[in-house]
């Protein structure tokens, strides 16, 4: 049998003719794309009405290898962009997919107002403690005392942690998972496309070329392996309960999924009590 | 095609330009912004969010001023007309995104009623210093259109104009209103809507296929816009890229693809452009002014002539891309040009480049914060002639 | 392009696995997660100059495409070929 007789699944979603992509050996944004091809089809919703949009930096390009409508936007800026391309197309399912350099440094402002809003997209940030594009700058998730060059000398600014931002800030989905967990990251990827509002999943990945070798974290199977040994799953934790340390246990699991009403429904009831038959409805096309 | 009646507020009004812009872009068929209020330009904003939800418009304040300049760009390439609308300190951050919109070919419009600067400056009073800012503000080479309404009637006229021209050219058109024009209340006639062009995006005529090509242009240089969702499966990025809209890192694609950019915009200029010119036939001085300025020369002019002198204006309405054949042309016949502006010196060195030594020109300058004294300027025309 | 029949008594399907091998960029993350130790990575080199994995036990082969959604340079992917109860697909 061929490879022609069964092609690999994520073949119909990527341009195959911009392979191979740039991704080091052992990176774990590969991995992100699988789980997200694999959502894709479990989630069974048309590939047309899906959009990525992405920002600048490794994991911002994979829009460029997605072959649906894709966007690779600006430096921080995927989700003010995803935000106008959801509410001109509310009926499409608009995917940020990017790194969290850019999602929650340059970008970590549109990051806490959009999840305000709830606007109805879904956010997949693959979270690898560095800036790996530029040859690994301290991130806004570094954990303490990790080095980077321009923290030659070991970070000590506090990280985010990631799902208790999200969640103060308003997100309806809030999950973390690692790239070990692939089965688990899949599910809440199919999880987040069938979930109305702004939906929040962490994807921690190995960056051996940059973050792990600077810190000496070994190769990205070793990395892996500490996924597996040192992940500790607790769905509904308290997001509070999350900071990531140097070596440190990582708890993974799904830990939020409650019910807002998104920022265009928000809109319409208020402006429909408001207005009263002055109001003319922006023609959302949305069913739910 | 013709505008929405349901966008048109028909009748004579008397608005402030704001305001008319607020109605001109509803005319356009604006039915999306972002904006985030900054003084003096907030009143736009406010008027659409009244009025945006009795037309079926949605409008987002957003966090800042960043966010705005790319959730329009984010709405355009979902079909919507869109635009921003702010003022200097605002446009600075708007800078990465309009080189993101030249660099896309995203159809949209910036807004920017200019106040005295640089920095936070003179919020509440006029400025004419971010002129240059809107050629060339955000990073790399690129062509822009700049438009600047002198009164509230061309707020609402040349809004429409200048959402016509970001659809038909593809590019971001920068609305260069200032402090005094934003502020001043005037009547302002709205025609029916059958009387107001309406320029359609150019989508494209091509089908979905693998071998689709996002930035193929057409005979003017400008490609036509897929639908997203509708299986075209294409790829947008501010990267240099090829015709299919891929990433290709060389200095020949560069050259290919900024040179369109360039191109678009540099040889359609004569289509672009728009000009007024009063008694020029016969005028020794041209006086060259833009926006709210170009109204104070029309008092100089007047004073001029009753002394007999030959003095004429010519007022680029299409600020970018300059109208340099013309001023070559003038440039051939008159005895000297007099710019004033409110700034140090920006259209004015167009001027004096096109000119190119055939004649002297003077630069009126003037801080911002309050506009020319039409004497002032007599002066000067005064001793050029002298 | 290896089958296996896997471990399944009932054999309603064997697993099947492909590697492309010159697209691998040796990470070694199927090796190591394939639940039925399948896989090992090669001594030889691929055009690349990595090691790709190659099959050692075709008949563990599950089809469960867990190399598939670990290979981050899709380069592996299995998958099930459904088995005629009579052993006659065999």
């Amino acid at each position: 049998m061929s490879q022609g007789e069964h092609r690999n699944p994520v073949e119909s979603f990527l341009r195959m003719d911009r392979m191979p992509h740039i991704w080091c050996p052992g990176c774990g944004i590969g991995i992100v794309v699988n789980c997200f091809v694999r959502a894709l089809l479990k989630s069974k919703i048309d590939v047309d009405s899906v959009s990525v949009v992405s920002g600048i930096g490794c994991t911002g390009r994979i829009a460029g290898y997605f072959k649906v409508d894709s966007f690779h936007t600006t430096h921080g800026r995927p989700i003010p962009f995803a935000t106008g391309l959801k509410t001109a197309r509310p009926d499409m399912n608009i995917v940020v997919l990017s790194g969290e350099g850019d999602l929650i440094a340059i970008g970590g402002n549109h990051f806490i107002h959009a999840a305000r809003r709830n606007v109805d997209i879904k956010v997949i940030c693959v979270n690898n403690f560095t800036y790996a594009m530029t040859g690994g700058q301290v991130g806004p998730t570094a954990p303490l005392h990790s080095i980077a060059t321009t923290a030659p000398y070991g970070s000590h600014e506090r990280p985010f942690n990631l799902p208790f931002l999200a969640e103060s800030s308003g997100a309806t989905y809030v999950a973390r998972w690692t790239t070990y967990h692939v089965r688990q990251l899949t599910k809440a990827m199919v999880d987040v496309l069938n979930k109305p509002g702004f939906c929040f999943v962490e994807a921690i990945a190995p960056c051996p070329t940059i973050y792990q070798r600077r810190n000496r974290m070994g190769d990205g199977l070793e990395m892996m392996r500490f996924y597996r040994e040192h992940s500790r799953i607790a769905n509904g934790a308290d997001t509070r309960s999350l900071d990531i340390e140097m070596g440190g246990e990582i708890v993974v699991g799904k830990f939020i999924d409650r019910d807002r009403p998104t920022y265009l429904e928000a809109m319409d009831e208020e402006l429909s009590k408001r207005l009263g038959n002055r109001y003319v409805p922006y023609p959302t096309g949305v069913k739910r | 095609m013709k505008a929405d009646p349901m966008g048109v507020l028909v009748g004579a009004h008397f608005l402030d330009g704001d305001h008319a812009c607020c109605e001109g872009a509803l005319a356009a068929g604006c039915r999306m912004v972002f904006g985030y209020p900054i003084t003096p330009s907030t009143e736009v904003v406010e008027r659409i969010a009244r009025r945006f939800p009795m037309v079926g418009g949605v409008f987002i304040q957003m966090e800042d001023e960043i966010a705005s300049s790319i959730a329009i760009q984010g709405a355009a390439w979902g079909g919507k007309k869109v635009m921003t609308v702010t003022s200097g300190p605002g446009m600075s951050l708007m800078q990465e995104h309009i080189g993101f919109a030249a660099m896309t070919e995203t159809p949209c419009v910036f807004v920017n009623v200019q106040r005295g600067g640089p920095s936070t400056g003179l919020p509440t009073l006029p400025g004419q210093a971010d002129m240059m800012q809107a050629r060339w503000g955000s990073h790399g080479d690129y062509e822009i259109i700049a438009l600047s309404p002198n009164s509230p009637q061309e707020c609402f006229d040349l809004t429409i104009v200048a959402f016509n021209m970001s659809e038909r050219y593809r590019v971001p058109v920068m609305f260069m209103m200032d402090e005094s024009v934003g502020h001043m209340t005037e009547r302002v006639i709205i025609p029916e809507s059958t009387e107001i062009d309406i320029e359609p995006r150019r989508l494209t005529r091509a089908q979905p296929s693998e071998d689709y090509e996002l930035y193929a242009p057409e005979e003017d240089l400008v490609p036509q816009m897929p639908p997203v969702g509708a299986g075209y499966r294409f790829h947008v990025t501010g990267l240099t890229h090829d015709e299919k809209g891929y990433p290709v890192m060389n200095a020949w694609v560069q050259e290919k693809l900024v040179r369109r950019l360039v191109d678009k915009i540099r040889k359609n200029a004569s289509e672009i452009a728009i000009n007024q010119e009063f008694e020029l036939e016969d005028a020794e001085v041209v006086i060259v002014a833009y926006g709210i300025t170009s109204r104070v020369v029309q008092r100089t002019m007047f004073l001029a002539r009753e002394k007999g002198l030959k003095v004429g204006v010519f007022r680029p309405v299409v600020v970018w891309p300059f109208p340099e054949d013309r001023i070559r042309e003038l440039a051939g016949r008159a005895k000297a040009f007099v710019v004033p502006e409110l700034n140090y010196g920006q259209v004015y060195y167009e001027v004096e480049r096109l000119v190119a030594g055939r004649a002297p020109c003077r630069l009126v300058d003037h801080g911002g914060g309050a506009l020319h004294d039409p004497a002032d300027i007599l002066k000067v025309v005064e001793e050029v002639l002298r | 392009m290896v089958a296996g029949k896997g471990n399944m008594a009932a054999k309603k399907y064997r697993g099947e696995v492909f590697i492309n091998r010159d697209r691998c960029k040796g990470c070694g993350f199927c090796v190591e997660f394939c639940p039925t130790h399948v896989l090992t990575l090669d001594r030889e080199f691929n055009t690349r100059g990595y090691h790709p994995p190659v099959v050692v036990d075709a008949d563990a082969c599950t089809g469960c495409d867990l190399c598939g959604l670990y290979c981050p340079d899709f380069a592996i992917h299995g998958w099930r070929v459904p088995v005629q109860s009579d052993g006659a697909g065999e």
